[in-house]
């Protein structure tokens, strides 16, 4: 964020506080719906389901800050947990498949970042086509096998809660939280973090200014692959499952909740906090309808009404101007002299 | 400046300016002639290794398939055209056969004609929606129809339960319709056919066909020329919708069985076929024959590695990487000949 | 400017018709506290090129987008072959015979040039069908009225702006266009397209059209119109016959004073910073040579479309180039990359503040502190304070106007956005400072600061390299000139050898013709 002082704690308090709003009425919905609601055991569950997605978010903010878009991420997620149950099945060791799960994921994503940095093509295009090719990927690795012997070392992070933490946290989501914290000092605090805002503002103008940002770009798509490797290492133990459709139509959500936290499709403007506190609401509403009979796997209507309603509501005083002045033209038109 | 204008000066004449017509004409002409040119080679190829291959029944199987897949392209075209996009199709077709199909079951003797027209009708109402939101709600295309795809598709879900339609309970007349054919050729392949040679003489014969290239090529210019963007946009959003509903009728009679999973990740297929096809991802140009054949021969790529042996598995990984290539194609040309005519645009003195 | 220039005929149209096809009368026109037009009236004739002059911000551009109708006027009547109209938008002006030519033509690059200018009103066979044989047949009777060969059927893409300028003014025929208004059309072409333009703007006179032409180019102003009128700070100055009034007297009205000519101070001028040798961009320039020392102000003159700021690019790295060398204090530089070029201690104030220069939503404090990112940086990590306190110094040195640091760029007025992109660079210290017409669009006061800053930082040591189209600025600032023309260099002068005269022949390939 970028604005005046004032102005910028007027724009903070406006997205983040409606987000806090959000918060309580989904808690309180939940607490109406369930008097499990608040638990450390319900909280860990809600850890459970969203802790990769939540790690997702972090790359794909910085990703549409620059005014590209990720959609590959889902695909990534589900190539690496292919290849998290292949090659363990072939016996390697499973330190050694992380490393190497991780390494592909880097590939992954700097592929996307060669394709749109150097052929200079755009990321929506590109990403669907990786989303494509990287899931098709999984298809091949796995085909219709599910690998689920996974050492219970691993796989314990489903199951059991991060220790310190009352039994509410999860690893994933105690991941999550870190690398939040990372990323918001990155893009906050540093230098790099400061171009990005620019280059999603004015790209001409960061190039002019010294910054490079082709360079930037890959980076940043070279980590969201390797993020999103991560979050698929995360999602294949927690399930204890490696099967070729694992996180499929993730990369909806993800969006959304960036998207939800105040972070402009269009670049140039979000904030982490924004995020984080999108990702409790997201969790904690999804939670909630589980609870309340909802059909989970209509969940998408759910999601894809908040992504139009997170990109509808900034345009809001937009379209009060533009209604004004649509109906001074009309009157215009009709002969009158406008007041 | 005091130099004298000759009329000799004035009249410079432009000698590039033939060749530089006769140039990009050349490569924009060149993609629908080099699709049929891959075409021929790959059916070549593939009917060599695997005679198989030429089978009618299998031909008839491709054309019918590609019918589908082309009538969607269809409809993408003309959103891509204005610079928007539309991922919602696979859903809207899900949709559409289930509650089609559906009907069959609820109600005995229903005619066949009415199920189209409900399958139409549900896909133009997704279509509203979608022009709506993306046209008066100013919301990036990318953004609402993928909104649009998961509501949809939720819809879908909930609307389907756990169940599904079944081809028994379908009745034959409707069965038979993409078994029909004429000559051998099936005659859902001639009636699309013709509905593309109509929507492609459209296009390029009317005002408001050659508004949609313009509105992708330059939305501003289209603004200030006066054309009525808002409207063109979401008509194009309404065709889209409607032929994603009525595609979904045709699959329904294709396939028989429809659970809640029908149509999913059709949308990818279309956007690739479309991109083979020539149309620009930025809108402006491209044509509807380009689109249909960008599908008929992704479909038959498909079915080629079928023959062929290869698993199906590969398909989604083959279809990612065909869009990709033929993205970075485009931007190859187009750099390329933004180059070459720069260079003979050159009047510095050597 | 000392002014023998060749004056327009006057046409026959002109002679018999006394009442103007369009006038203006006491137009205002506000945008919050800025008053961009105050109380001007202008009027403009059947079979008549009607000049507009006036600075940067002396409102010509207001008054273009209220002809095409994209501005209401505050207060103003708007009176077309008598009758008063209110436009409505954009579609109303062009009903109303209104066409405007702008400097960058908005065209629709993927379809042929027919369709171009006749998008939305195609002729039509019976059935609604687009006849496209009377579509091209029309569109090719137009440019041969125009005399200029454009072949209606190809596409767009890959026009010359000269070339889409042409199709412009076609449009604005097909639509029976009764007053043209060109945008200082000549901007960015090269002389024969000029003179090519300047046969069509006759042709169209001679039809009865009223031409509005606005231009800074005193020379072509003189060559081509019959009556000007003259814009200072939004208000009206002069308006009359070109008939007896000289150069001067049209600098005098634009400006409001003498310019006087200064005479920059010996500086103490000393070892080359930039050296430039043989540079060529492929299509844009050719065997560029030149040297800048530190301490002196070397100017780049010629005509926009010389090539200049493409150099300017390429030496700060934004652009490749081709062939040559570029070295900094005796190292040579890098191609391609502006962290290398700022590293070496290069600074480019680009041309399109708005665009380049600054990043308008952002607020003042980030774009003074956005090139010094890595120097504020403690640990790795940077703080809005620092980066505060840094604007704050800057801000103050330059005097830049403003309320608030973290107000948004667009609460500045043009001056004090310049004075935060400069801002922006000196505060990385370079030793070469490259700018590129360092005062468009700004207000006399400002630009005689600016002017200031730049001797002061010459004083200081700094190699400037100032690139120009004012040629009142250029005299002023610079210690030597070099003048480019299509992409070459075609005359290095000393302050002591040049003048206007000098300076306009060598952009215009005048020196050439008069020495062939």
């Amino acid at each position: 964020m970028a604005l005046d002082l004032r102005e910028r704690a007027r724009a903070f308090v406006r997205w983040e506080f409606g987000l806090v709003l959000a918060l309580i009425a989904v808690v309180l919905f939940g607490r109406h719906v369930s008097d499990q609601f608040l638990t450390s055991f319900n909280i860990f569950y809600l850890n459970l389901s969203i802790g990769e997605v939540a790690i997702m978010t972090l790359p794909m903010t910085l990703i549409i800050v620059t005014g590209e878009i990720d959609l590959s991420v889902a695909s990534i997620l589900g190539m690496s947990s292919a290849l998290v149950g292949d090659l363990y099945s072939r016996g390697w060791p499973m330190p050694r498949v992380i490393v190497a799960v991780l390494i592909v994921g880097v590939v992954a994503g700097l592929l996307n970042g060669f394709l749109i940095t150097r052929l200079g093509l755009p990321s929506l295009a590109v990403t669907i086509g990786t989303l494509t090719l990287y899931r098709g990927i999984a298809v091949v690795i796995l085909g219709p096998e599910t690998i689920s012997t996974f050492p219970e070392k691993y796989t314990n992070i489903g199951v059991l809660p991060l220790p310190h933490t009352g039994g509410y946290l999860t690893y994933s989501v105690g991941i999550f939280l870190a690398l939040a914290i990372l990323s918001a000092i990155v893009l906050h605090a540093t230098p790099f973090g400061r171009s990005l805002f620019v280059i999603g503002a004015n790209e001409e103008a960061a190039r002019f200014a010294g910054f490079r940002v082709k360079r930037t770009k890959l980076i940043l798509f070279g980590v969201s692959g390797v993020v999103c490797a991560l979050a698929g290492i995360l999602y294949t133990f927690r399930l204890s499952t490696a099967v070729q459709d694992n996180g499929i139509g993730l990369e909806l959500t993800v969006v959304t909740i960036v998207l939800l936290g105040g972070v402009s499709i269009f670049g140039g403007r979000g904030t982490i906090v924004g995020v984080v506190l999108a990702v409790a609401v997201y969790a904690g509403l999804q939670n909630a309808l589980l609870l309340s009979n909802f059909e989970q796997r209509a969940m998408g209507i759910v999601t894809g009404t908040l992504l139009l309603l997170s990109v509808l509501i900034p345009n809001a005083s937009e379209f009060y101007r533009r209604g004004r002045e649509f109906l001074r033209r009309r009157q215009l038109r009709a002969g009158e002299v406008p007041t | 400046m005091t130099a004298t204008a000759e009329t000799a000066t004035r009249r410079r004449p432009f000698g590039d300016a033939a060749s530089a017509r006769r140039l990009v004409d050349l490569v924009f002409r060149l993609r629908e002639f080099g699709i049929l040119a891959v075409l021929a080679l790959l059916v070549a190829a593939t009917a060599i290794a695997e005679p198989r291959f030429l089978d009618l029944t299998n031909v008839q199987f491709i054309l019918v398939d590609t019918t589908i897949f082309a009538l969607l392209a269809l409809g993408e075209t003309m959103v891509v055209l204005t610079r928007n996009v539309d991922l919602s199709v696979g859903s809207v077709l899900g949709l559409s056969a289930f509650l089609s199909a559906d009907l069959f079951g609820k109600h005995e003797g229903i005619p066949i004609p009415l199920v189209f027209l409900v399958g139409l009708a549900i896909g133009v109402a997704c279509g509203f929606a979608n022009g709506f939101l993306t046209v008066v709600g100013r919301i990036p295309s990318l953004v609402v129809t993928l909104a649009m795809l998961y509501i949809v598709r939720g819809i879908d879900v909930l609307v389907v339960g756990g169940g599904q339609v079944v081809a028994s309970s379908l009745p034959n007349s409707f069965i038979e319709i993409p078994k029909r054919t004429v000559a051998g050729i099936p005659i859902l392949a001639i009636v699309v056919a013709v509905v593309v040679g109509i929507a492609a003489y459209y296009l390029r014969s009317f005002r408001s066909g050659r508004e949609l290239y313009a509105i992708g090529s330059n939305p501003d210019a289209a603004r200030l020329a006066g054309i009525p963007s808002g409207r063109r946009v979401f008509t194009a959003f309404l065709i889209s919708g409607g032929i994603a509903g009525l595609a979904g009728v045709l699959y329904a009679a294709r396939y028989g069985t429809i659970d809640s999973t029908a149509g999913t990740g059709y949308e990818l297929q279309v956007i690739a076929a479309v991109v083979v096809g020539g149309v620009a991802i930025f809108g402006g140009s491209g044509s509807v024959v380009g689109a249909a054949l960008g599908a008929l021969l992704l479909n038959t790529i498909l079915s080629a590695l079928y023959v062929l042996g290869v698993s199906p598995f590969w398909n989604q990984a083959i279809a990612g990487a065909l869009l990709l290539g033929a993205i970075a194609l485009d931007r190859g040309i187009s750099l390329w000949l933004a180059a070459a005519l720069r260079k003979r645009r050159t009047h510095l003195g050597a | 400017m000392s002014g023998t220039f060749r004056h327009a005929g006057v046409s026959d149209a002109q002679m018999n018709e006394p009442s103007p096809i369009l006038s203006l009368e006491h137009a205002s026109k506000a945008f919050g506290a800025i008053r961009a037009l105050d109380d001007v009236s202008i009027a403009l004739h059947r079979g008549e090129v009607h000049a507009l002059v006036g600075e940067n911000g002396a409102g010509k551009s207001t008054l273009v987008k209220i002809l095409a109708g994209v501005h209401l006027p505050d207060t103003g009547v708007l009176r077309i072959r008598g009758t008063d109209v209110v436009l409505s938008g954009p579609a109303a002006a062009r009903d109303a015979g209104v066409a405007i030519i702008y400097q960058e033509p908005i065209m629709f690059p993927d379809l042929t040039v027919a369709e171009n200018i006749f998008i939305g009103r195609q002729p039509l066979h019976a059935g609604r069908r687009i006849d496209s044989g009377r579509m091209n047949a029309q569109a090719s009777a137009i440019f041969e009225r125009l005399g200029v060969p454009i072949d209606p059927e190809r596409v767009a893409r890959g026009l010359s702006i000269a070339e889409q300028q042409i199709v412009e003014v076609a449009k604005a025929l097909s639509l029976d266009a009764r007053v043209i208004v060109m945008d200082e059309p000549t901007a960015a072409l090269s002389a024969v397209e000029v003179e090519r333009l300047f046969g069509v703007v006759e042709t169209l006179r001679d039809g009865g059209a009223a031409v509005l032409f606005i231009s800074h180019r005193l020379e072509e102003v003189f060559e081509l119109c019959q009556r000007v009128t003259v814009f200072r700070d939004g208000r009206l100055v002069l308006s009359r016959e070109l008939a007896g009034l000289s150069g001067d007297d049209l600098v005098r009205a634009m400006v409001g004073r003498e310019l006087p000519e200064r005479i920059p101070q010996e500086q103490k001028i000393r070892d080359t910073v930039l050296q430039v040798e043989r540079l060529t961009r492929e299509g844009v320039f050719v065997d560029v040579s030149f040297e800048v020392r530190a301490g002196e102000i070397l100017a780049l003159a010629g005509l926009v479309g010389a090539g200049r700021t493409e150099v300017a690019r390429a030496i700060f790295g934004i652009d490749r180039y081709d062939g040559g060398r570029v070295t900094v204090s005796g190292k040579a530089l890098r191609r391609g990359s502006p962290t290398a070029a700022m590293e070496a201690g290069i600074a480019l104030v680009p041309e399109d503040r708005r665009q380049q220069g600054l990043v308008m939503e952002m607020s003042i404090f980030r774009n003074v502190a956005l090139a010094s990112l890595r120097r504020l940086r403690r640990i790795g990590f940077i703080r809005s304070t620092s980066e505060r306190r840094f604007a704050r110094d800057w801000a103050t040195r330059l005097q830049v106007k403003y309320g608030r640091l973290g107000s948004p760029m667009t609460s500045l007025s043009g001056g004090n956005q310049q004075k935060v992109v400069l801002a922006k660079w000196l505060g990385r210290r370079p030793s070469l400072l490259i700018v590129d017409e360092p005062t468009r669009g700004i207000d006399i006061g400002t630009k005689a600061e600016v002017h200031r800053l730049l001797e002061e930082l010459a004083g200081e040591g700094v190699a400037v390299l100032v690139i120009s189209s004012e040629l009142p600025e250029v005299l002023r600032l610079a210690n030597r000139i070099v003048v480019m023309r299509e992409g070459r260099i075609v005359a290095e002068l000393t302050h002591a050898e040049a003048s206007e005269e000098t300076i306009v022949a060598a952009a215009t390939g005048q020196a050439e013709r008069e020495a062939a």
